[in-house]
């Protein structure tokens, strides 16, 4: 059953009649199986990969990585002030991490001045938060596992034998 | 001027040309005619190749291969199939499967010895068994069995001339895995005759229903086979030309000699990646089986809800089709299917008289590519 999720997790448009022939089980049984994932939050949603690039050219948004340094506080660490980063929309991810800093957040907003401001007038202005280093990305190659150039031609002569 | 060569004169060209040449003429053609992956080789072999290439690994290499490419094939083997040989005096490294067999039959063959081949086959075995003076024998197998060879119609088929049985499992064209008891016939045959048995195992790791069978793994096989495989298929790596041969010392000896003179060598880069290859890129080949098995699962239900009964083909990345409901024989059918709907497939002739009634479909091909192609595919039957 792994499989599936697997199957799904790289192409949630399969039919559930494709990913049982797929896997040689029956459609009852992959819709009874997916219905149940989705119950229980195994599926938390489906979503498509879009390269913004390509439809907004260089005007589009700006992400950044921004670490954060929290001095941690007794019986929470740093638990509340990622939860508190967190629930900022502007806010895609965010990991307690180790290293130099403590939390690596991936932050968007619709130009460069945007996340600025965030990081200033939100971010840095929390309690506990020490410093952050803010680093914008100038290109994305790779996301999540999928690609961003161009896929390889295909340089397979029609017919061989 | 002279005559040339009368035995490759003889030799017609490949059927399948004929059907590149109109399907490479053609815009908008799904080509299930393709036999090779569809993947790139896996990014960790190219790069592998590319740090050999930039570190200078640019010069020829001992004629049997790599010490390490040889020990690791054996290894690979043994853990794999319980199979036994010597890295150092049992295995070498050829230019692909393609020079493999030509080196075992040039080895094993006296002119005009009987080579016996069950068909349909790939094109490759009854040119290069005349080429190396043998005369080939074909014995047919039937799409009823599943492809599967019959050991006492080979045996049928043996002559005082016969001197090896060729056969490869999982099969290029028709996708059939040779059942281990057809396997354990064709030793007992080549026991009594004293024959040798040239085993084409270059599809070994896409095998889907059950494991590979060896042939030289088989009791009693050992001392009389010749084992040929290779990174073409499994690991995605046609274009690089490594492959193998594993045999008995007495032949394995044979083979670096004719080897070192014609070859030389395979390419040290391809070698190199070879090495890469085994040593870490065994996850990459589960993924992209698995995703030709699921693949497989689709495009043979596809190709019965259209009609066309299909053996369940257990290997390889072929379906074999029969296209009798049709009406057309092979080649007519694989011409009009081409012309009507530009679906290039190849006829099952080409492979053989008992490809007759057949196509050689690749799914190969990306899964959006064969469901298009099964509407194509529908779409002509229906307008028959």
């Amino acid at each position: 059953m792994r499989e599936i999720l697997e199957l799904l997790e790289k192409d949630s448009t399969l039919g559930h009649d494709t990913l049982a022939t797929m896997t040689g089980r029956s459609v009852a049984e992959v819709t009874a199986q997916v219905e149940e994932w989705e119950r229980a939050g195994v599926i938390r949603r489906y979503k498509a990969v879009v390269d913004w690039e390509k439809v907004d050219g260089d005007s589009g948004e700006v992400t950044a990585f921004i670490d954060v340094a929290v001095t941690p506080a007794r019986g929470v660490g740093f638990d509340d002030v990622a939860e508190r980063i967190a629930r900022f929309d502007e806010v895609l991810s965010c990991y307690l991490v180790s290293g130099g800093h403590d939390l690596r957040c991936t932050v968007v907003g619709p130009n460069i001045r945007a996340v600025s401001d965030f990081v200033s007038r939100k971010l840095s202005t929390i309690d506990r938060v020490q410093a952050t280093a803010t680093h914008f990305v100038l290109k994305t190659h790779k996301r999540d596992g999928d690609s961003f150039s161009d896929p390889e031609p295909d340089h397979r002569l029609p017919v061989t034998p | 001027m002279k005559p040339l060569n009368d035995t490759i004169r003889a030799t017609p060209p490949s059927g399948i040309r004929r059907f590149f040449d109109i399907a490479a003429e053609m815009e908008d053609v799904i080509s299930l005619g393709v036999g090779e992956p569809d993947f790139v080789t896996p990014w960790r072999i190219r790069e592998a190749g590319i740090y050999a290439l930039e570190h200078g690994y640019t010069t020829y290499t001992s004629n049997a291969g790599l010490p390490e490419l040889r020990q690791l094939i054996c290894a690979d083997l043994r853990k794999r199939y319980s199979a036994s040989y010597a890295w150092d005096s049992e295995c070498l490294i050829t230019t692909g499967v393609s020079e493999g067999l030509d080196l075992a039959l040039r080895v094993v063959l006296n002119p005009g010895d009987e080579v016996i081949v069950p068909e349909p086959c790939y094109v490759a075995y009854e040119p290069c068994v005349a080429f190396a003076g043998g005369t080939p024998v074909r014995v047919p197998t039937r799409a009823e069995d599943g492809f599967a060879v019959d050991p006492a119609v080979v045996a049928a088929a043996v002559t005082p001339r016969t001197k090896a049985i060729l056969i490869g499992s999982p099969a290029n064209p028709t996708g059939a895995v040779q059942p281990r008891s057809a396997l354990e016939g064709l030793v007992r045959v080549a026991q009594q005759h004293d024959l040798y048995l040239l085993s084409d195992e270059i599809y070994d790791r896409l095998t889907y229903d059950g494991v590979h069978t060896s042939l030289g793994a088989l009791p009693g096989a050992r001392e009389r086979t010749v084992v040929l495989g290779g990174f073409s298929k499994a690991q995605a790596m046609t274009g690089w030309r490594v492959g193998w041969i594993c045999a008995p010392q007495t032949i394995a000896e044979l083979c670096v000699r004719v080897h070192q003179y014609t070859m030389l060598c395979a390419p040290h880069v391809s070698q190199l990646a070879a090495v890469e290859a085994l040593k870490e890129a065994d996850g990459d080949v589960e993924e992209m089986v698995a995703d030709y098995d699921r693949r497989r699962r689709v495009f043979v239900k596809g190709l019965r809800e259209i009609g066309l009964d299909c053996p369940e083909p257990g290997g390889a990345f072929y379906a074999f089709p029969s296209i009798r409901s049709s009406g057309l024989d092979s080649e007519t059918f694989a011409e009009r299917l081409l012309e009507a709907e530009s679906v290039a497939v190849v006829p099952g002739n080409v492979f053989g008289p008992s490809g007759e009634g057949h196509v050689r479909c690749s799914y190969a091909t990306a899964l959006p590519l064969l469901e298009e192609a099964l509407v194509r595919m529908g779409r002509f039957l229906r307008s028959r």
